[in-house]
């Protein structure tokens, strides 16, 4: 079967909406009914977030996500568990987020073979660099078709990017300032060095994530690349929510209308 | 003094791509690359400059107080029947080897340009040696650490602000050293351009670990030299040092690794015993891992968290150890074993009675070990006394028997 982000990139290139959540948050069992919530209101893509104690790469909001997450006992084990059986209902493409750590000591290979049982396309391990993924992992990923979604950041020069792009499966992940998640920096100092990956007409679809948080900066972001990552703003929202479904609606058509 | 530099083809040594056998590397997100990736394909060269070297030295000598004198410790000697010597790392300016490494890498930092510090620090030793260069060069300098050793160590926190750093508590996770480490490593991705991370330990990133080990090296260097000349033979029978991430360790056996005759012994936190559920010491508890961007052993659960561990000294409370230290302890090249929280009391009691200098907890560790080597009243013992017992007197008070 061709992995679902790629059947979505080849019907829509345009205002792609990938939605990151923790798994196992705000509760432990809202993994699937967020999930469920996404799609029916219009996420285009989702990216669950395996926790993590020591999340290097986010900021607050994430962290005590991660944490929280913890705390109510989530765990790659349970998360696999609450996965099994979710693709009769979920169609849409799922993307797991996490660091190496977990992931090396469940064992890659079994941690890409229980993925591909219960229905994931997509890998993004933003501490995996690209030269350790392509010597040792790379064959495994590839072995059961699941995409490794790289990062590239406004500091990243076009040579790396090139070699990044090449590597990358389904699309490339642009950072778009150099911060961790949630950062509030202002979107239109980034725009020359949008215009300078929509230039490089690279070979995977591009989406923009970090410090997208509303229809402004999803607008924005979508005008120069396929589409926009929302973490920290969802995490904010559904944080305090008494009715899942209802909060995502209002988040979603906020953004898409 | 020279930074050493030549690696030759030792297998103790980082290879080529920042490795120690199987541990080591570069687990950093893209946002850190430009800065690691600067680090990496410049600290050979601006480490071997010969102007950098002399600056270096410099600063070593009549700044930090180089050579710190190899101590024959004649009662200590007497008690344990060996020859015993203590490598004086507590008569450093500030008080423990640490400021080695923060001179080495701030003469780094300005070569590369870097206008802004920033540093981890547990007990505060490193934030201190760190907020020190910083004064000294007039550079900005942030040190992060944990909320919780803010208020162990609040002299040290003191110091810090002193000397015009500012001191960020690390609020996240368990709120000491990792989390410290954490935070520093994020200020360092939303700060890419003009900001130096010092590390204070032989861990994280390659090239940190062989960075500070090599800055950290002069401490055997110097060994070497000050043996031969009290004892006509610059080889040891042991080296014995503490290991938190691995520094002053690091430091002590460089020029020893590929003298095998030479046993190097590095002593862990046991905590209140390692398998008590307080301890730190990484060897017996940990498994090999990602922390702090390096692959290498670390305490962490059967889901991949890392944990928290316990020791009674702030500086030792660290769930991982440096790569080069991971790779000596699975080849074999050094016997690691633990001391807990009270053999560790006890060795700073006896070397302040037996000697008159009272040691950092951390350093105490090593010295608790003595009793435990299978010692021969000919065997020479170098013991690395990494810091002075200042910055404790609170802990050693509180513990003192009734
Ligand atoms: C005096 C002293 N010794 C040892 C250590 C442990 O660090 P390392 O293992 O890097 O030498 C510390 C850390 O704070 C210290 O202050």
């Amino acid at each position: 079967m061709q992995n679902r982000i790629d059947q979505l990139f080849a019907k829509k290139q345009h205002g792609v909406l990938n939605i990151y959540c923790t798994a196992g948050f705000p509760k432990l069992n809202d993994t699937l009914p967020v999930m469920t919530a996404l799609q029916q209101h219009g996420a285009d893509l989702i990216e669950l977030g395996m926790p993590f104690s020591d999340p290097l790469a986010d900021g607050p909001v994430i962290q005590d996500s991660s944490t929280k997450a913890l705390q109510n006992g989530m765990s790659l084990h349970t998360l696999f568990t609450q996965l099994a059986g979710f693709r009769q209902t979920i169609h849409v493409p799922v993307i797991l987020m996490g660091y190496f750590n977990p992931v090396l000591t469940y064992g890659v290979e079994a941690f890409c073979a229980k993925c591909a049982e219960v229905g994931i396309d997509g890998i993004i391990v933003p501490d995996l660099p690209m030269a350790e993924y392509e010597s040792e992992y790379r064959t495994v990923f590839e072995k059961y078709n699941l995409h490794l979604i790289f990062l590239v950041t406004p500091e990243t020069s076009e040579e790396r990017i090139r070699k990044i792009d090449s590597l990358s499966k389904g699309f490339l992940y642009a950072v778009s300032s150099s911060s961790t998640t949630g950062k509030d920096k202002n979107m239109n100092d980034q725009q020359a060095y949008f215009e300078r990956l929509k230039s490089l007409q690279l070979s995977n679809p591009v989406l923009i994530g970090f410090g997208i948080k509303d229809k402004a900066t999803f607008d924005t972001a979508s005008a120069y690349a396929n589409g926009a990552i929302i973490g920290t703003a969802f995490i904010k929202a559904i944080e305090h929510s008494q009715d899942i479904d209802k909060t995502v609606e209002t988040f979603i058509s906020g953004i898409i209308q | 003094m020279d930074i050493a530099i030549n690696t030759g083809n030792s297998r103790y040594q980082v290879d080529k791509n920042g490795y120690y056998g199987r541990f080591g590397g570069a687990y950093i997100p893209e946002m850190l690359y430009p800065n690691v990736h600067e680090l990496q394909t410049k600290y050979l060269d601006i480490l071997s400059d010969p102007s950098f070297q002399q600056e270096f030295e410099a600063l070593l000598k009549d700044y930090v107080g180089r050579p710190s004198p190899l101590y024959f410790a004649k009662r200590l000697s007497e008690k344990y029947k060996a020859k015993i010597y203590l490598k004086r790392e507590d008569l450093n300016h500030t008080g423990a080897h640490k400021v080695n490494n923060t001179i080495g890498q701030i003469l780094l930092a300005k070569r590369l340009g870097k206008t802004r510090i920033i540093a981890e620090t547990g007990a505060g030793q490193h934030g201190v040696a760190t907020a020190t260069v910083c004064a000294l060069m007039g550079l900005e300098c942030v040190v992060y650490m944990g909320s919780i050793d803010i208020e162990r160590q609040a002299p040290n926190v003191a110091r810090m602000k002193m000397l015009g750093a500012t001191v960020v508590p690390a609020t996240s996770g368990s709120k000491t050293l990792k989390d410290a480490t954490n935070e520093a490593i994020r200020d360092w991705i939303n700060n890419p351009v003009d900001t130096h991370y010092i590390l204070g330990t032989a861990a994280g990133p390659h090239p940190y670990p062989d960075m500070v080990a090599r800055f950290q090296s002069v401490i055997s260097e110097e060994i070497k030299k000050q043996l031969l000349e009290k004892t006509g033979s610059a080889h040891p029978d042991y080296v014995v040092a503490c290991i938190g991430g691995g520094s002053n360790a690091a430091g002590a056996f460089f020029h020893y690794l590929d003298e095998e005759e030479v046993k190097l012994v590095a002593v862990e936190a046991g905590g209140k015993g390692v398998h008590s559920g307080f301890s730190a010491a990484t060897t017996q508890l940990g498994t090999i891992g990602i922390i702090h961007a390096s692959k290498t052993l670390l305490m962490q659960t059967s889901d991949g968290q890392i944990v928290e561990p316990h020791s009674i000294s702030a500086g030792l409370d660290y769930p991982g150890i440096g790569p080069m230290h991971a790779h000596l302890y699975e080849s074999g090249r050094a016997q690691f074993l633990d001391a807990t929280d009270e053999e560790a009391l006890a060795a700073g009691y006896e070397l302040s009675l037996l000697e008159g200098i009272i040691p950092a907890m951390e350093s105490a560790h090593a010295l608790a070990k003595l009793k435990d080597l299978p010692l021969n009243t000919d065997d020479v013992v170098v013991v690395c006394l990494s810091g002075r017992g200042d910055k404790d007197l609170d802990t050693y008070i509180r513990n003192m028997k009734k």
